[in-house]
């Protein structure tokens, strides 16, 4: 009897002894696994922060840019034009604005770069008829342009004297800012050694400051005058682009997932088009820029470079993912609560609407803004349609010419200027991954904002 | 319009019965046959039920009586792959024929779940969704009334009354499964199917929604599905027993459990199997 329950005893004894002999494997897997995890997030959260921090550096001193601070003489000796017409009694508005226009072109042949010229040389004294070319590679040939429409707006300017500001040009700036090595040869310099003379003189007195520009917001693309080009004409096009795909990629896609996941029979044809719609998902971007410049270009005509274009390929890309993550949502949502709406008496689209579509919203809204921001950084396609075209103006409907933004970013990345054209390409890169953090911003919002506490 | 009307079958109608049940034949099923894919899930059931009766359908586990409860408000509709066969009536009304509504099926028939199953909204909402669906209440004064009777008649509004714009989610399991009856009543349906409802609660609950069965008995008939054999002796009026996919016998409660006809009922109630 004792025999038995020493034995029963020891079986037990050797049974805990077996089971924690392994348990010392087991725990080691365990925090090796854990280790394993918690070593993937910290390289993942690293090579974000290093993304990051390497484009901070370089993009964020780009919205800063080498900046005169001139006093402009509005000499009535080079302006030498009659006052801006005003509208007479009786004058019909279209007679008014080719009177207005006439005058607006007279205004346009007059010879601004003097005006700057005196500007500069006030500051510098006077200079030899040679050195013209030299001083006039000081500031960016854009600002004769921006003077002009300065006096086109407030003709009261004539015979006046008005401190200015105005952006160096691209080369002065990289120049001041380091982005050349000061030691090169002068043929190897952008600049004459006269200009660079002029520019680190102007700058040690002031005239010249690293001053906060809003060129690159409020200014489009420019070749002529690299120092004032903007992302204002591809943060439009971008802009339309999103419109475009948020009208026709949003309600086009919820309705077939909810028509697919609620309505449709299971049969071979719909198992088909579940199938194509996950393979439509992973085929590669180019491919529906292709099928664009084709279909929506070649075939029915639509106008190149246009948002509304390109809004129309970056749906066709996004529908399947929106499609997909809406079916994820309305596949989550447990079918006691269909039954519950069914079992009462409610019709199938009664059901849907009243009770799962509410509960799916926020995983509906969320891979759509995330559907959404994968189309905001979309590249590939939208070189197919004629959307890296320089246009040099903000469009003004989806249908005039644009760029987008990561485009604008491919454009200046290709820059024979890199100098220049390095950070400005960062702080592109800055813009457009601020306006997809602030979408990704508001998915949560309204993730947060739609959920329903069970 | 049926035929079957006609056809005689064991009902079990004897002295036992109490007196709230009528003679009146509410629904009547009819060689009923379900399919899920090719598999034959019942093998043909004929079965009355009787106006405001209580009948408890019995039986192991996959015997289908669920499914069969669920054929009496064509809720298996909704399972991709059910085909049923027969003839399933409602006031001598078939609720499978092309010209009848199932919205109106089940306004007439509701269903109580096995796991209680209320919207996320308030608790307000859960009760006056089905009214407001069907257009029963023309003002809110109305729907209030509807919203508050049929609370009372499921013995939760004193529990509730002070919360109504909470959501019924947050209550505790057993009051959840009384806001499900509450918002099947609001739609005031003839027949109320239950599919196991206590099956998820503790006992005081269980108590509570069988006293409750035994009150609405006085107004609806009540068809209801349980595992536990004891619940379904102390609430039915008549009990049928499945066992593989056909109803075995339907009899009087006390016939079932005390002289059973079948041996595989007698194995059944006797714990043999199941």
């Amino acid at each position: 009897m004792t025999t038995d329950t020493l034995t029963i005893e020891e079986r037990s004894r050797q049974r805990l002894a077996t089971i924690e002999a392994s348990l010392a494997g087991r725990h080691a897997r365990e925090r090796r696994f854990r280790r394993m995890g918690l070593g993937a997030v910290v390289t993942g959260m690293g090579l974000v922060l290093i993304l990051f921090i390497s484009i901070l550096m370089r993009g964020v001193p780009a919205f800063w840019q080498a900046t005169f601070y001139l006093d402009v003489h509005f000499d009535p000796e080079v302006i030498q034009v009659d006052e801006k017409p005003v509208r007479e009694s009786g004058e019909s508005a279209s007679a008014f604005r080719e009177r207005e226009l006439a005058w607006m072109s007279r205004v346009g042949l007059v010879n601004w770069q003097q005006i700057i010229d005196e500007a500069l040389k006030a500051e510098l004294g006077e200079i030899e008829a040679r050195q013209t070319r030299d001083l006039r590679a000081l500031i960016t040939s854009g600002e004769r342009h921006a003077l002009r429409d300065r006096f086109i707006e407030d003709p009261s300017l004539l015979g006046e004297t008005v401190r200015l500001k105005m952006l160096a040009s691209a080369n002065v700036d990289v120049w001041l800012k380091g982005n050349i090595d000061r030691s090169l040869p002068d043929r190897q310099q952008q600049l004459s050694a006269q200009t660079r003379e002029w520019a680190d003189e102007l700058y040690a007195r002031g005239v010249i400051t690293n001053a906060f520009s809003t060129a690159l917001f409020l200014n489009t693309d420019s070749r002529s005058s690299l120092a004032s080009a903007g992302l204002a004409g591809a943060f439009m096009g971008s802009l339309f682009m999103m419109l475009v795909v948020i009208v026709l990629s949003v309600p086009i896609g919820v309705a077939s997932a909810i028509y697919l996941e609620e309505f449709a029979p299971k049969n071979r044809i719909t198992d088909l088009i579940e199938i194509n719609i996950n393979n439509l998902a992973a085929v590669p971007s180019i491919v529906f820029g292709l099928l664009g410049a084709a279909i929506f270009i070649g075939y029915l005509g639509l106008p190149l470079s246009a948002p509304l274009v390109g809004g129309l390929v970056l749906t066709l890309m996004t529908l399947p993912t929106i499609i997909i993550a809406t079916r994820a949502s309305l596949r989550s949502i447990p079918g006691s609560i269909r039954q519950a709406a069914l079992g009462i008496g409610a019709s199938r689209v009664q059901t849907v609407f009243h009770h799962v579509l509410p509960l799916a919203l926020p995983g509906i809204l969320t891979g759509s803004i995330l559907g959404v921001a994968q189309a905001l950084g979309e590249t590939a396609p939208l070189l197919l349609i004629g959307m890296n075209a320089f246009v040099a103006n903000v469009p003004g409907t989806p249908l005039e010419q644009s760029t987008a933004l990561p485009v604008q970013i491919y454009l200046w990345q290709g820059n024979e200027l890199r100098n220049f054209f390095e950070a400005r390409t960062s702080a592109a890169i800055i813009v457009l991954l601020g306006l997809m953090l602030s979408l990704n911003a508001l998915a949560i919002w309204l993730r947060k904002r739609f959920e329903t506490r069970w | 319009m049926n035929m079957a009307t006609s056809t005689p079958v064991p009902t079990g109608l004897g002295e036992s019965r109490t007196s709230k049940a009528s003679d009146r034949i509410k629904m009547q099923a009819r060689d009923v046959k379900v399919y899920y894919g090719d598999n034959e899930a019942l093998h043909g059931v004929d079965v009355d039920i009787f106006e405001n009766e209580v009948v408890a359908f019995i039986g192991p586990s996959g015997c289908g009586k669920s499914t069969f409860l669920r054929c009496l408000n064509r809720m298996n509709d909704t399972i991709p792959g059910c085909r049923v066969e027969g003839d399933v009536t409602l006031e001598g009304q078939d609720i499978y024929a092309p010209s009848l509504d199932v919205v109106l099926l089940r306004a007439q028939v509701g269903i109580v779940f096995q796991k209680p199953n209320p919207f996320p909204k308030t608790i307000y909402e859960n009760i006056a969704y089905g009214p407001r669906l069907h257009g029963l209440a023309r003002r809110r004064a109305e729907l209030d009334d509807i919203v508050e009777g049929s609370l009372r008649k499921a013995g939760l509004w004193d529990e509730v009354k002070d919360r109504l714009d909470q959501p019924g989610t947050g209550l505790s399991g057993g009051q959840q499964q009384r806001l499900c009856i509450a918002r099947t009543i609001a739609v005031q349906p003839e027949v109320i199917l239950m599919d196991e409802p206590c099956s998820a609660l503790d006992p005081i609950a269980t108590a509570k929604i069988e006293q409750l069965i035994d009150e609405l008995s006085e107004s609806y008939t009540i068809i209801m599905v349980t595992h536990n054999m004891q619940q379904a002796a102390r609430v039915a009026d008549r009990t049928a027993f499945f066992h593989m996919g056909d109803l075995v016998e339907v009899d009087s409660t006390d016939k079932i459990f005390t002289n059973p006809g079948d041996q595989r009922t007698h194995d059944y109630i006797t714990g043999r199997f199941g």
